[in-house]
């Protein structure tokens, strides 16, 4: 039974859709007061699973539904991570989801889906399997972004979501008909061939290719098709911005990777130049903009623009140093993200989620547990050794010099420290400032355990780096032994 | 050229008889039904709303819900047709494929029919 095989490869993701639909009957049949403490603990529990059954799949490529699908080390090492920060975005997000009263059980499902939507776009093999897993993604993202309906800001969020992103699913698709057209398939496989085989690249081909990295340049917010980004990420839900800043750039980023890496390798040296250039727009762009933003969920829209655009330094290196360099890049991002994120959602004064820079002042002398963990975060992402945001850009900048991409790494190094300001300035606020207001001290064990974690791993990175460089090394190998 | 004309013969007769039996049943109403207009029946009729009026007025959001329900059927009967006529040829694959899907649709209907979305009130 070939058939049989086939869903066999995509396990992780088949036991994901069941569970997920499982837990919307069962949601729908438990009391309303129930459901959504149920669910979300259901939720987190199939998300481990998943995890157990990606990291006990059988390693090496293969290709399953014919050749719609690729299972490899590169999608492992991704999916792992998309996992781990949707589940990490239920557990920490679940007081803040029941305060500002959106603990429906449909959030946790959605997340779900939204995450098999991720799981499939990085292990998509054809144009077609990309966008539908990419919509599977966008459709349950935009619900989520709205899911506070009562709130104007959120509704907007979600319309802004929705509108921005089917613009860029449009340009998407319109450069895959391109492709389709000019390359006369949709396969990775073929279309590795064709771009290979061709004596000189058409127009057409080209066209399209560039399309499809506008649309998914929309994807990761690179500048400049990073407009939607502060203001959903502001609008959204607090636990939703975490999912946001963390699970949908990855897997973003993870496609973006597949697809230049991939089919588009013969035309390195057409794409890299675009490439290089949305990278130092963005870094650039993310770090004078988040100077001037008060509010700081607005301050990590910005400062996830500019770690896209330190990821897409490694991109466009084009070499496998430089993948290994945006995988390991990933990973420690997300850590970061989902660390300073559980911190934000601490912020809460009387009750009530606060959101400005402001009110944090004082926090070093009121919490000082929490101020230190953030202080921790703020550090990595501004890249200060020996915390593990440093060892990221590290290895980013070492892949842009390889490739003897000097004035990227120079434009890099630089903006990174302008970024730095804005991360310094939270730290200033919190330690320096005189205490406003106290804020509440922080509630709930497990976001207090997420938090140390996140903290202890961003701190101790650098006693074992390669830990998570080999298996970023090797993830990143499957790309290039061809 | 003929031969290319003549393929289109059995479109030309497809054509011909949906207009003929339009006509036939248009004309025997107006010819055998009693006719009793009054301004209520001469008036569109159209989802509850003034056929023309201004676009922008608010309207029911339960509307568009039951607009997104019926759609999901609707497809649900779209593929269910090519696939009834085909399942000789895809075989017992064929036939787990749409029992799967109809199962997926399954859930989302239970779903919809816990949470209300069937009733209008």
């Amino acid at each position: 039974m070939n058939s049989f095989v086939d869903l066999l490869i995509s396990l992780p993701e088949l036991f994901l859709v069941l569970t997920a639909m499982g837990m919307m009957v069962a949601g729908v049949y438990t009391s309303a007061g129930k459901a959504y403490t149920l669910i979300s603990n259901a939720a987190v529990l199939s998300l481990f699973g998943a995890i157990g059954l990606v990291l006990f799949a059988k390693t090496g490529t293969t290709l399953a539904f014919n050749d719609l699908f690729i299972n490899d080390g590169f999608a492992q090492y991704i999916k792992i991570i998309l996992l781990l920060a949707a589940a990490l975005v239920i557990l920490i997000g679940d007081r803040a989801v029941r305060k500002i009263k959106i603990a429906h059980f449909e959030y946790p499902i959605l997340i779900i889906f939204a995450t098999i939507g991720m799981m499939l776009m990085v292990s998509a093999n054809d144009l077609m399997s990309l966008y539908v897993g990419l919509e599977l993604q966008s459709l349950a993202l935009y619900v989520v972004a709205a899911l506070n309906r009562d709130s104007l800001r959120s509704s907007e969020a979600g319309l802004k979501y929705f509108v921005l992103g089917a613009l860029s699913s449009g340009m998407l698709l319109y450069g895959c008909s391109l492709i389709y057209g000019y390359a006369g398939t949709t396969s990775f496989t073929g279309l590795e061939t064709a771009v290979a085989g061709a004596s000189n690249i058409s127009l057409g081909l080209l066209t399209g290719l560039v399309f499809l990295i506008v649309g998914l340049a929309f994807k990761v917010a690179a500048v400049p098709f990073h407009m939607w980004t502060p203001d959903v990420y502001e609008g959204a839900p607090t636990p939703v911005t975490a999912f946001f800043a963390a699970a949908p750039k990855v897997a973003s980023m993870a496609l973006f990777v597949r697809i230049t890496m991939g089919p588009f390798q013969g035309m390195a040296d057409q794409w890299q130049q675009i490439i290089i250039v949305l990278s130092i727009l963005s870094m650039v762009l993310a770090a004078l903009a988040a100077i001037s933003q008060t509010n700081i969920k607005r301050l990590m829209a910005y400062s996830s623009i500019g770690h896209a655009g330190y990821a897409l330094i490694g991109l466009g290196a084009g070499t496998k140093q430089g993948t290994t360099a945006i995988l390991i890049y990933l990973a420690i991002y997300i850590v970061m993200v989902i660390g300073t994120f559980a911190c934000i959602l601490c912020m809460k004064r009387k009750g009530n989620s606060v959101e400005q820079i402001n009110d944090l002042a004082g926090l070093g002398k009121s919490h000082p547990a929490i101020a230190a963990a953030l202080l921790l975060f703020m550090f990595s992402m501004a890249g200060i050794p020996p915390l593990a945001g440093f060892f990221g850009k590290l290895y980013i900048f070492l892949a842009a010099i390889e490739a003897e991409l000097y004035s990227l790494a120079v434009i890099g190094v630089l903006s990174s420290v302008v970024g730095s300001f804005y991360y310094l300035r939270i730290v200033k606020v919190m330690y320096f400032d005189n205490l406003s207001d106290e804020l509440d001290s922080v509630t709930g064990k497990r976001i207090s355990v997420i938090i140390s974690l996140c903290a202890l791993t961003i701190l101790l990175f650098f006693l074992s780096p390669s830990l998570l460089v080999d298996s970023a090394s090797t993830a990143a190998s499957v790309l290039f032994e061809k | 050229m003929t031969d290319l004309l003549k393929e289109y013969v059995p479109i030309v007769i497809f054509l011909a008889i949906a207009t003929g039996m339009a006509a036939a049943m248009l004309l025997a109403s107006y010819i055998v039904a009693r006719q009793k207009p009054d301004s209520e029946k001469l008036s569109a009729y159209e989802c509850g709303f003034e056929a023309f009026d201004d676009a922008r007025s608010q309207f029911d959001v339960r509307f568009y819900l039951v607009a997104i329900l019926f759609i999901i059927f609707d497809l649900e009967v779209a593929f269910l047709f090519p696939w009834a006529v085909a399942l000789g040829d895809i075989g017992v694959f064929g036939f787990w494929s749409m029992i799967l899907f109809l199962g997926i649709l399954t859930v989302g209907f239970i779903y919809e029919w816990r949470k209300g979305a069937l009733e209008w009130e």
